[in-house]
């Protein structure tokens, strides 16, 4: 065991960085031009319009950067991984830079933590994000704002990596609040669409509300631990804070809040589905595989005060389980492609949540590992699939919804590759065995029945009806996707099928890495229960345990207070039953979940969606129209806040002027005062007003 | 060095960036005569005039300067030589010479009197620096009316235009309505201590000497007229109407340097003679603050007018700076001096793209104008959305770090529900801003929109500025520890001047 020195781990995020200055250069030379262009070509007439095609280096540069500098940042991880599985590193490693904040009280320096979990995190940004970036060279190579995209992308990387790998709450909070930039920048990339614009805000406005909360937990920290880093909150915490008291569950409960509105949990998580409106890959990136799961990320490393606050810890696993639920229903009606996949996504945060809520935070990160492959190919291959149909859709102009599935149906004999790697993917978030997601969701859904987290032990078996059921729903709606997506007859039109065509290999190889990663990412974690039966091979599989061991010292000492407190984990499922028998009863239900509704889903008539009226029945209606909550948040809460305003608006400034100026007026000829001299009201009204003001403040002196 | 102050000689030396600059202002006066009559064009006459004001602010700047490398000795008189008042000069020159320096254009488009309109500027910088050094409040009464008389007149210095004409009388009457509270409070304290002299106030307050409801009316009626100044609820009413009337130059003006002028002097007063009244304001000063940060969040949502939407984002952020006041400690006073700094260089850059986009002129204003103007200036709008995002306080900007700091100050002072209005309305701005950043970005331009121009010179302003707000959101610390040198002198001699007050 030698010691870990950190190899150059400024680097990592620099680079994306650099990668972000160097594009956005170009992006702004291109705008120049285009402007430039623009200008002159407005006299010259459209024949003009022809030559704005930019010159080849435009394109070539910004595809050698955006990955490049992810590709770079990427390796640079791999050595620093291997760095550090060689030393067996125990306390995390700081790089401290530069004093950030410092006043009176409180010293917070600009300090890069890096410790087993922020490595995972780190791992899966530049490892995923470098399969997306590449995917995003074929995907995006004919819009007109390239560099631009790359751009974005770039920074959105280098504010995910501050965010995992800073060395305190306020440093996370600058990444938080930049992978929010950069997502609402995203959403909004395609902003001749006025509502795909709006996306773009709403995401930002929901986010502040969960950045509220966050900021907030971080004062709650600085004032009752005099620290905001998280070496000196998680050295004090367990002396300071009281097991289970309000403080302690008021500031998990406040990072709640700012999770929340990150990984998109009820109820603020309206804007992930509407954050579809981006480009596929950025939703792939951003909306499935990394930031969205910043908030898991937030759970487990302050997971030390959750395991001192188990009303905190129960309401996060509360949350999931009714997200997973929740998102899992509204799924199963969805006919837009990334629809679909966006409250799945939702759906699977919440598992995320239920998993580290009831205490098992490695089960969360491994999910969340699992997920990022899966979802993130699944992403891309819808995509790829999208891609095609633009293509097909376009070429004879026929206005149809690209993404629409009604309008798909039979892509697997156009797309084989595609029709593989997300059938791979299906299966992987299905929990069939021996798929990726099998390992992982099986973790969270057994613990969340073990779990007996200080006297919330009926409430976690509550929670473990509803994952079981969600996990069911799950396998329905995605084989319902692949379905209506890859088999049956197509439906695009006979001239439009002609032009349907494979993804080029800079789509198709990330898609193949992300499969083979969704077919044995499962053997990262598999638990020492189902080591050693048929699920693990019988023992042969070389990695078991190996996140729950690589991840200890990180989880250590919130697994200690769980311990002492609430007396660890029930060993039987709460129905009876060991880990292995459910495994078993797991995947075998979800097999079966699968092959039922491809046959049911098959036999469907479904025609495209120009013919087909919206769905009948109560429940589908419901369900089609996600339950109203966009229409119920708008009521609630949009319009009262914006009647507000206006109300203030009138109230305090206008009507004040309008509509009491005779009334005022008269007092101030009454009283003699300048009323006479001045007929403007306007400006009697302001000094009456500020008379009022006046004794309101001298009568709360004087009273 | 060390300075006597018996001396009088020396005093004139404690004052030598306000002389330096009145000089430079009558400098201005007369160069413009001769420039005049040289019949040069409007643009060269603006360029050579306000480059004569530059260079006057400069040496003032350098005076200012030096004077932090010397330690006075001695009773100072009515003027006090320390790092606060040093300190916020810093911020009321940058004010003045970003101001001067973002509107040359509009300045020369507008046919505005250059030299009477520089030398304004600085004689009003002459009244803010001399309102935060003060130690008496008559001469602080004077300071502020020259620094008031001069925003007057550039409030209606667009002779020709009646919405100029009509806000610079507008603010005309309120502002004396409001200096006539403010002496009246000036009185009562008089009669109620028997002195003018802030500390020798404190130090008969804390003694239980004078008449306390005397100087209670007296520091009610002052704040008064500090809350009209700063433009706080319900105390702002004049400041939308004068704001969207006043000349877009003038308007950046007051709502940058005027704005920390009158807050600079709202601490000193309340700082160093009332703070051990304290228990006394600070509720009326609590609900000032929240009601200051709720209502003018709230309706500067509805504004589509985006030089409103500016007039009542600088209401908000007196409300945010109200906060500082409030809570009455040594990192809320220092977070109130970093928070000015930064404010001034946001508001400024804001306002300078502003005057670009309305085309130097007092058109333009509304929020769709802006459509298309990241394609059509993409350096501009970069620059434009990184003000927006300082001015909502987005992390990595100096906006940032100022909320933060003044979210510190009030944690220190246990404001719980203050702090949580601040980071609440906080999330509610974003929304304003954010919309035009939307319209820069996302939103084409209309067919036949004439393409905005900015001189280069402006364009490097405007980059400076921005690159300064990026670097305080990440280096914040050496600007932070000036302003809390300057905290800590003004607590200091608060404390000196026999207060026991209250140790935070």
């Amino acid at each position: 065991m030698t010691e870990f020195h950190p190899l150059l781990p400024g680097l990592i995020p620099l680079l994306p960085l650099l990668g972000f200055l160097g594009n956005g250069m170009l992006a702004l030379v291109a705008g120049v031009r285009g402007a430039a262009e623009l200008r002159a070509g407005a006299g010259a007439g459209k024949e003009k319009l022809g030559e704005l095609a930019p010159p080849p280096w435009m394109r070539g540069l910004p595809s050698w950067i955006g990955p490049g500098a992810i590709g770079a940042a990427f390796l640079l991880t791999l050595m620093n991984f291997v760095g550090m599985a060689r030393s067996g590193l125990e306390a995390p490693a700081i790089v401290r830079y530069w004093d950030w904040i410092s006043t009176g009280g409180i010293r917070i320096e600009a300090a890069l933590q890096l410790d087993q979990l922020s490595m995972i995190m780190m791992l899966v940004i530049t490892g995923v994000g470098l399969l997306i970036h590449v995917f995003s060279v074929g995907y995006m190579r004919e819009d007109p704002g390239y560099a631009r995209y790359f751009a974005y992308l770039n920074l959105f990387v280098f504010f995910m990596l501050v965010l995992v790998m800073g060395a305190s709450f306020p440093l996370m909070f600058v990444g938080w609040e930049g992978v929010g930039l950069c997502s609402y920048l995203l959403i909004g990339f395609w902003f001749e669409d006025r509502e795909k614009a709006d996306a773009g805000k709403k995401a930002f406005i929901v986010n502040r509300i969960g950045d509220f909360g966050f900021l907030v937990a971080i004062f709650l920290l600085f004032t009752s631990l005099g620290a905001v880093d998280y070496a000196g909150v998680f050295g004090a915490a367990p002396e300071l804070l009281a097991y289970g008291g309000s403080t302690a569950t008021a500031i998990t409960l406040f990072l709640l809040i700012g999770a929340a509105g990150k990984s998109a949990q009820i109820p603020l998580y309206v804007w992930l589905p509407d954050a579809m409106a981006g480009p596929t890959p950025v939703s792939a990136l951003i909306h499935a595989a990394t930031m969205v799961t910043a908030g898991v990320y937030l759970v487990v490393r302050a997971s030390v005060l959750f395991a001192l606050a188990p009303a905190g810890s129960a309401t996060v696993a509360a949350i999931g389980a009714a997200t997973a639920l929740f998102a899992a229903t509204i799924a199963l009606q969805q006919y837009d492609i990334k629809k679909v996949l966006a409250y799945s996504t939702v759906s699977q945060l919440g598992f995320m949540f239920m998993g580290v809520g009831a205490g098992a935070y490695v089960a969360g990160v491994f999910h969340l590992v699992t997920h990022a492959f899966f979802k993130g190919l699944l992403f891309l291959g819808a995509g790829a699939v999208i891609h095609s149909m633009h293509h097909a859709l376009h070429a004879t102009h026929k206005d149809w919804d690209a993404q629409d599935m009604r309008n798909m149906g039979g892509l697997r004999h156009k797309m084989p590759v595609t029709w593989v790697t997300m059938g791979i993917a299906t299966l992987a978030i299905a929990g069939i065995w021996p798929f990726a997601g099998f390992f992982s969701k099986d973790e969270i859904v057994w613990y969340a029945g073990a779990a007996r987290t200080g006297g919330y032990g009926a409430l976690f078996t509550a929670l473990w009806g509803v994952a079981l059921v969600a996990a069911v729903l799950t396998a329905i709606y995605m084989t319902r996707l692949m379905v209506m997506t890859f088999y049956g007859s197509n439906r695009t039109g006979e001239r439009e099928a002609e032009h349907l065509h494979e993804a080029p290999l800079v789509m198709t190889i990330p898609l193949s890495i992300l499969a083979v990663l969704s077919l044995f990412g499962g053997w990262l974690n598999v638990p020492a229960s189902l080591q050693e039966s048929v699920f693990g091979g019988f023992g042969l599989l070389p990695m078991s345990d190996w996140l729950e061991r690589w991840l200890e010292p990180v989880t250590e000492l919130a697994q200690e207070i769980h311990l002492s407190h609430a007396g660890g984990y029930a060993t039987a499922s709460p129905l009876g039953g060991g880990a292995v028998l459910w495994a078993g009863i797991a995947t075998g239900v979800a097999l079966v979940t699968v092959g039922l509704t491809f046959r049911s889903v098959s036999k469907r008539g479904i025609r495209p969606a120009s013919e087909s009226g919206a769905p009948v029945g109560v429940v589908r209606g419901l369900l089609y129209h996600k339950w109203y909550v966009d229409e119920l948040y708008d009521r609630v809460f949009v319009r009262p806040l914006l009647g507000a305003s206006r109300i203030a608006w009138r109230w305090v400034d206008q009507i004040l002027i309008d509509g009491s100026v005779n009334a005022v007026g008269s007092v101030f000829k009454a009283l003699g005062w300048f009323g006479s001299l001045f007929q403007t009201g306007q400006v009697t009204t302001y000094a009456f007003v500020l008379t009022l003001g006046a004794l309101a403040v001298l009568g709360a002196l004087l009273l | 060095m060390t300075l006597q102050l018996a001396s009088s000689a020396n005093l004139a030396l404690v004052l030598l960036p306000e002389i330096v600059l009145s000089v430079a202002a009558m400098v201005v006066l007369l160069a413009s005569v001769r420039i005049q009559k040289a019949e040069a064009d409007a643009t060269d006459r603006a360029r050579s005039l306000g480059g004569l004001a530059l260079a006057g602010l400069l040496a003032a700047a350098v005076a200012n300067g030096w004077l932090h490398w010397v330690s006075p000795e001695g009773e100072p008189g009515m003027i006090t030589l320390d790092a606060f008042g040093l300190f916020a000069n810093w911020v009321f020159l940058l004010g003045a010479a970003l101001t001067i320096l973002v509107s040359f254009p509009y300045v020369a488009r507008q046919g505005l009197q250059p030299g009477e309109f520089y030398a304004l500027i600085l004689l009003a910088t002459v009244g803010m620096m001399i309102m935060a050094g003060t130690t008496n409040l008559i001469l602080l009464f004077l300071a502020l009316e020259t620094m008031s008389i001069a925003a007057y007149v550039l409030t209606a210095f667009h002779r020709g235009e009646r919405k100029s004409a009509e806000a610079g009388i507008k603010y005309f009457i309120l502002g004396a309505f409001s200096s006539a509270f403010l002496l009246y409070g000036i009185a009562l304290v008089w009669g109620g201590a028997g002195t003018v002299d802030l500390r020798e106030i404190a130090a008969t307050v804390e003694a239980g000497a004078g008449f306390n409801g005397l100087v209670l009316a007296g520091m009610g009626l002052l704040g008064v007229g500090f809350a009209f100044k700063v433009g706080a609820a319900p105390f702002h009413m004049w400041t939308p109407d004068v704001y969207e009337g006043a000349p877009s130059p003038s308007t950046a003006f007051m709502a940058a340097a005027v704005k920390a002028a009158s807050f600079a002097a709202f601490l000193r007063v309340f700082t160093e003679a009332f703070s051990s009244l304290y228990e006394s304001w600070y509720p009326v000063v609590w609900w000032m603050a929240a009601l200051t940060m709720v209502v003018a969040n709230l309706i500067a949502l509805t504004q589509s007018n985006v030089k409103r939407m500016l007039a009542y984002s600088s209401l908000a952020h007196g409300g945010y700076l109200l906060v500082g006041v409030a809570s009455a400690n040594e990192i809320a006073t220092a977070s109130i001096l970093f928070y000015l700094l930064v404010y001034t260089i946001m508001t400024l850059g804001a306002f300078g793209v502003l005057m670009i986009v309305s085309e130097h002129g007092e058109s333009r204003f509304q929020v769709e104008d802006y459509a298309g103007f990241g394609a059509s200036q993409p350096l501009l709008g970069v620059l434009f959305t990184i003000f927006l995002l300082s001015l909502a306080g987005f992390p990595g900007t100096g906006g940032f770090m100022g909320k933060i700091f003044l979210l510190q100050g009030a944690a220190e002072s246990h404001l719980w529900t203050l702090a949580v209005i601040l980071a609440l309305t906080t999330v509610v701005s974003y929304y304003y801003y954010l919309r035009v950043a939307w319209y820069v970005w996302m939103r084409p331009a209309p067919a036949g929109a004439l393409a905005a121009w900015a001189p280069v010179s402006v364009t490097a302003v405007l980059m400076g500025c921005a690159g300064v707000l990026i670097f305080l959101g990440i280096f914040p610390s050496g600007l932070l520890n000036g302003a809390l040198t300057a905290a800590h002198g003004l607590w200091l001699r608060g404390l000196d001047a026999g207060l026991s007050g209250l140790v935070r």
